[in-house]
């Protein structure tokens, strides 16, 4: 038995831990017992925890072929892995999250999105197929022909085993993206920016949520991937450093993520950006995973952990949704040490996150005042027909998930499929899924 | 070294996956030997696929002594480098109920690896050049109650190797002793081990590339564990006979 967690170190519950090698291993596991796969353990909450068994697939990862841009791997290989390989070829994932340690099953589990959603949406873009174990231990490969296949891209594991899966990669000239920074002063003003620059490859918004002086200051950031042309004369176009990591050996006060530090912090934060507005050219790293430079970010918070919360709002209610979300943040008064706002483009897919508006994403430590306010962000979302993110979830209550119909039809193709007592997690017993 | 084939034998395990790695990276054509070769297809395609390695399979059981004069005979070409990775723990509690169990683990651990470094260091030797690298592990260091019979092997492979390495060193061929403590694998998987003093396989691959290529003659992985054998071993008896560790 080992005690885990997901991301967030919040909750921690104590599961049998099997590692799979093979297609034989998850096989035998599938048969011997219900569980849920575990990738690299960077959902944040409790969706890659089965308390009797959590199958650890980081066991596979082995990359099976490559050919023109077109990977196939199993489904324990890290982005950061098919980065370290491909890059140096001119090649990068065409959807990445804001870690690269996250796995390539775990990715497809989660559809997770990036800073690009507005314009290629989820990780489905680049998923030709996927091959997925079922209960009773037979293999079948998924493609977009398949429901079942819509069903596994956001349906965090719940489905069967993701094995491998073949994906498309993106041809990159260099490894630096060209990023434009704008300093903001209020929400409004954010989200007018995000519309005028719909047809940047990238872009993400770090705002100020509390409730200090620069509350809805905002940092936009636009990116698109530098070409040769971009690079000064003897820059190595496509050189990919190894990075060693900061450690993060202790946590923070707990005073630091409450009033004044937090104001200070948020302030500080804004008032550096401003003063570097305009463009730049950052490598691949620095732009995409800034917070996978330390090592063990998460152990910030101390021992009892953060809990996430990101949730998407339809474009037509997202400017009132928004300054409703970022005013109870602000008076509660434990606001989020990193908000990060992003336009989100069409909707895909049976039961993924993303839906075309808004999405708000927010750390706070897990303490009881945090959960207090969370319920209050639950209901303001929910008013504003709202939804969330179950890779970043770790104490929704069943009612707040089943808000969404999605959830409900997905909990109905479970039990139809004979999956609901193979494939369970700490989140899906939770959500009733 | 220039970029001479690796050998890798019992290639299966998680730690040769690891050790593969390492020397494919390097740029090192790759010989992948373990029984029933079939499963190591994914491997090879792994290794070709990230670096572009030259991978060859090839079928070995490191029991089947017979076989090995000719495995090692008929492989595509004298290895550069050869490691061996073979090895299996078995639990105490089975080796001390069913002596042929304690066999297996001996022979598996201590007279398989023994034999085929036999015809591979005799090959080398004529040939004037090589690296062995044997797997052998801190728990050869000093016999305890809960894993004697492993450790008793593994003591034996690690005696064997000095041996090697004292008869070859004037041949012009080098041998590692590579004593890793507790690494991340199916081997260990359900025992708790302690965070510090367990190492990842891929540290343990690119200690063994680094050995290789430094001449290193006896390494520990993690390093921890040369200061924590060095306690060990000197315990005097009757203190240590009566210890739980």
């Amino acid at each position: 038995m080992s005690m885990l967690s997901g991301w967030g170190r919040f909750p921690k519950v104590e599961c049998h831990v099997v590692t799979a090698r093979s297609e034989a291993d998850v096989r035998a596991a599938v048969l011997a017992s219900p569980l849920i796969a575990r990738g690299n353990g960077r959902a944040y909450g409790d969706a890659a925890m089965n308390r009797g068994l959590t199958l650890d697939m980081t066991g596979m990862d082995r990359m099976l072929s490559f050919d023109d841009g077109v990977l196939v791997a199993e489904a324990g290989v890290l982005l950061g892995d098919i980065i370290h390989t491909f890059l140096p070829r001119g090649w990068f994932p065409m959807v990445t999250p804001g870690t690269k340690y996250v796995s390539l099953g775990g990715a497809i589990a989660a559809d997770v999105h990036g800073k690009n959603h507005h314009i290629d949406g989820s990780f489905r873009a680049c998923v030709d197929w996927i091959d997925l174990m079922g209960p009773d231990g037979t293999v079948t490969r998924l493609g977009a022909q398949d429901d079942l296949f819509h069903w596994t891209l956001g349906g965090m594991g719940l489905t069967g085993v993701i094995l491998r899966a073949q994906i498309r990669l993106r041809a990159v000239e260099t490894t630096f993206i060209r990023q434009e920074t704008r300093a903001l002063t209020s929400l409004s003003e954010t989200l007018t920016a995000f519309e005028s620059t719909l047809d940047a490859p990238y872009s993400v918004a770090w705002i100020d949520c509390s409730d200090g002086p620069h509350h809805g200051h905002s940092l936009l950031l636009l990116g698109q991937h530098a070409t040769k042309a971009d690079l000064s004369a003897g820059t190595p176009p496509l050189k990919v450093r190894h990075k060693g990591k900061l450690p993060v050996p202790f946590g923070a006060p707990p005073f630091v993520f409450r009033g004044v530090w937090l104001r200070g912090i948020n302030g500080v934060y804004w008032l550096r950006g401003a003063k570097r507005a305009g463009t730049r050219l950052v490598d691949w790293d620095s732009y995409f995973y800034p917070l996978d430079a330390l090592n063990n970010w998460n152990r910030a918070y101390g021992r009892r952990g953060f809990i996430q919360f990101q949730c998407a709002l339809p474009l037509n209610t997202a400017t009132a949704g928004l300054a409703e979300l970022m005013q109870a943040i602000a008076a509660s008064g434990s606001g989020s040490t990193l908000s990060v706002i992003k336009r989100f483009g069409p909707q895909s897919g049976h039961f993924s996150f993303p839906m075309p508006g808004y999405t708000l994403a927010l750390d706070f430590p897990a303490t009881e005042r945090s959960l207090a306010l969370m319920e209050q962000l639950d209901a303001i979302t929910l008013a504003h027909q709202g939804r969330f993110y179950l890779a970043k979830d770790a104490r929704m209550p069943e009612a707040v998930a089943k808000a969404d119909p999605r959830a409900v039809a997905f909990a109905a193709m479970r039990a139809q499929a004979g999956l609901t007592d193979r494939f369970t997690s700490v989140q899906s017993e939770r959500l009733g899924l | 070294m220039s970029g001479g084939p690796v050998l890798i034998l019992g290639a299966a395990s998680g730690m040769a996956r690891a050790v593969a790695r390492s020397f494919a990276e390097a740029g090192h054509p790759i010989q992948l030997a373990a029984r029933n070769k079939a499963r190591l297809e994914d491997d090879a395609a792994d290794l070709r696929t990230r670096y572009g390695a030259e991978v060859t399979l090839h079928e070995f059981d490191a029991l089947a002594l017979d076989s090995h004069g000719d495995f090692v005979a008929t492989l595509p070409a004298l290895p550069e480098v050869a490691v061996c990775a073979v090895g299996a723990m078995g639990t105490q509690d089975g080796s001390e109920a069913d002596p042929l169990a304690a066999t297996h683990v001996m022979r598996s651990n201590f007279e398989g690896p023994a034999s085929v470094l036999a015809h591979l260091a005799n090959a080398m030797e004529t040939r004037g050049s090589g690296t062995l690298v044997g797997i052998s592990s801190v728990a050869g260091d000093r016999g305890r109650a809960t894993n004697y019979v492993y450790g008793a092997a593994k003591a034996g492979f690690t005696a064997y190797l000095s041996g090697l390495r004292n008869r070859l060193t004037k041949k012009g061929v080098h041998v590692v002793t590579v004593l890793p403590g507790f690494v991340n694998t199916a081997m260990t998987e359900g025992l708790d081990t302690p965070g510090p003093l367990t190492a990842e396989p891929e540290e343990v691959g690119k200690a063994i590339l680094n050995a290789v290529e430094k001449k290193k003659n006896i390494i520990y992985t993690r390093s921890i564990w040369r200061v924590v054998m060095a306690v060990i071993r000197n315990i005097p008896e009757p203190i240590f006979k009566k210890l739980s560790i």
